[in-house]
């Protein structure tokens, strides 16, 4: 059974989560205007202004860098140091360590895409950074797993709650991941360069097996560690099954790592790797949906939140989507169906339905709900929050649907033959058709980006309110002690 | 008996069937017992221990006070 807590609030180091929080916002706002920046490029290329470092290929990365390890990557690092002080009821076990994952995770990012946008890059997606960004990053997060793991043995609860399972995946799978796609040999010590140890189909295949399981341990089961403590915290109630959630963190654990190849379909991997892949994408929907039903269900009996607290607007509305792109990924992983839509605009929507509907979605929500607990205040707007809210989902709204159209109508057009069984339309007829798409996908990123800048505003006022009630309490308290 | 594990031919379906059988007996294990159903339950309530501790502390306080 669990046991009753013991520990106050004072005692958790709150200092480093702020810190990580602050950071996940400056690097949210700054990849997603550079995400922004690079869909307008893609409307209009006069944007390149041929300047190198801000060409599309350039500037990829960074905007890929900077939403997932900037800002998911720091939301992260804030919320597991939260919920497993919270649930453990223990402070973090080292601060030096802690504070040492924070400068080492941000120094890493930064470098990394200063690089990128001077070509200084591996040219593997999703895992750019240089060999030598790879080790100093593979020892920060050692250290990260040093202070979880160190804090979560140090509990004065018996049972380790849920979410931190979670996030220990996310750590241990990482680690995995991050190591076996980024084994290579320098070319020099001084150098940037690196030989890849792979080759081949076996490096396209070891790719896929890291892009996916970034989705499936980076984007997914860590931000589901931050749903099952957040929905249930902002709900006042408790996770709708228990039980249900061990059964969804097991069945994501064994099924995530099979995937990759659906990326692959139809190429010179063998088929029976990308077919068996397909297969285990199909089977990952039950887990999926089980643990989107089971955040979903925990409002069960309290649907009226929704019409008052538009911060589980913003948590129903992340699970909403986090299954309406688990629906729509094992469809895209038939082979059928990825004849169609690979390597067409509908990829990249389905990606975003997952990055800004749950992944950006959820993090919103929590850090409402965290950051006025971090600085011991209130939101300084609840109305800013509903502003933030519809902005984000009108701007997720414009960039799927935008790509759906843009990405089932070049497929479409790529596949149809005239009369005599000769292509109907050229490449480049297929790409005047998505220009008006892709400008409706720039303004759905605008209208994104608008709803950061309004959370930034409303974090800013809130910690800036935070600090006069605490400077008025003191100058309360010196006053009493003068009359004293 | 190491050349059999070896070869990837015999070790893709031991590891399938070890996988599945681990995971089955990870849905058995979750979903029967009534006192263990109880006790894996009782762990939902963990992230409100703290709010419960909060309220015992303010009500000594105002109690005090």
């Amino acid at each position: 059974m669990a046991h009753g807590a013991v520990a106050a609030d004072t005692q958790y180091n709150y200092d480093i989560i702020k810190k990580f929080a602050i950071m996940a916002l400056v690097w949210g706002v700054l990849g997603m205007s550079a995400g922004t920046y690079i869909a307008a490029e893609l409307a209009f290329p006069f944007l390149n202004f041929d300047i190198a470092q801000i060409t599309f290929g350039r500037l990829r990365p960074v905007h890929t860098t900077l939403v997932i390890f900037g800002f998911g990557g720091s939301a992260l690092f804030a919320t597991s140091y939260y919920i497993v002080q919270r649930t453990c009821q223990t402070p973090l076990i080292s601060k030096g360590l802690a504070e040492f994952t924070f400068w080492g995770w941000q120094g890493g990012i930064l470098l990394g895409v200063l690089g990128y946008m001077n070509g200084i890059t591996d040219g593997k997606e999703y895992a750019e950074f240089p060999w030598y960004l790879d080790i100093a990053i593979a020892v920060v997060w050692v250290a990260y797993f040093i202070v979880f793991v160190g804090t979560l043995r140090r509990r004065s609860q018996p049972h380790i709650y849920v979410a931190n399972w979670f996030f220990l995946a996310f750590i241990l799978a990482t680690a995995i991941l991050h190591i076996g796609r980024n084994i290579a040999v320098p070319v020099g010590l001084f150098n940037t360069s690196a030989y890849g140890v792979y080759s081949g189909v076996q490096d396209a295949m070891v790719q896929w097996w890291y892009g996916h399981n970034a989705v499936g341990f980076f984007l997914t089961a860590a931000f589901l560690g931050m749903m099952y403590y957040f929905v249930p915290k902002q709900a006042g109630r408790p996770i709708y099954s228990y039980r249900l959630s061990i059964i969804h963190f097991w069945a994501l654990g064994f099924m995530y790592m099979w995937v990759g190849g659906h990326h692959l379909h139809w190429t010179a991997l063998p088929d029976w790797t990308s077919s068996l892949a397909a297969a285990f994408s199909i089977l990952l929907l039950l887990p999926s949906w089980g643990g989107m039903i089971n955040g979903i269900m925990t409002l069960s009996g309290a649907w009226d939140k929704l019409r008052t607290d538009p911060i589980m607007l913003f948590m129903i509305t992340a699970l909403s989507f986090y299954g309406m792109s688990t629906f729509e990924g094992p469809m895209m992983s038939l082979k059928s169906v990825n004849a169609l839509s690979h390597y067409t605009d509908w990829t990249i929507g389905h990606v975003h339905s997952g990055a800004l509907g749950w992944v950006a979605m959820i993090t919103f929500g929590s850090f409402y709900h965290l950051i006025p607990r971090l600085w011991e205040t209130r939101i300084w707007s609840q109305s800013l929050i509903y502003v933030h809210f519809w902005l984000a989902t009108i701007g997720i709204v414009l960039y799927i649907a935008a790509m759906w159209v843009s990405g089932i109508g070049q497929g479409l057009m790529l596949r149809a033959f005239d009369d005599y069984g000769n292509l109907a339309y050229t490449f480049v007829e297929t790409v005047t058709f998505m220009h008006w798409p892709l400008v409706v996908r720039m303004l759905g990123g605008m209208f994104f980006v608008a709803g950061i800048l309004t959370m930034v505003f409303n974090v800013y006022m809130t910690i800036r309110t935070a600090k006069q009630e605490q400077a008025a309490i003191e100058a309360k308290i010196a006053a009493k002690m003068a009359k004293a | 008996m190491f050349e059999w594990l070896s070869s990837m031919e015999n070790t893709k379906p031991l590891a399938l069937v070890i996988f599945f059988v681990t995971f089955v007996g990870i849905l058995f294990y979750v979903f029967t017992g009534k006192k263990r159903s109880e006790r894996l339950e009782s762990y939902k309530d963990i992230p409100f221990l703290e709010d419960e501790q909060s309220d015992k502390l303010n009500k000594k306080d105002q109690d005090n006070g």
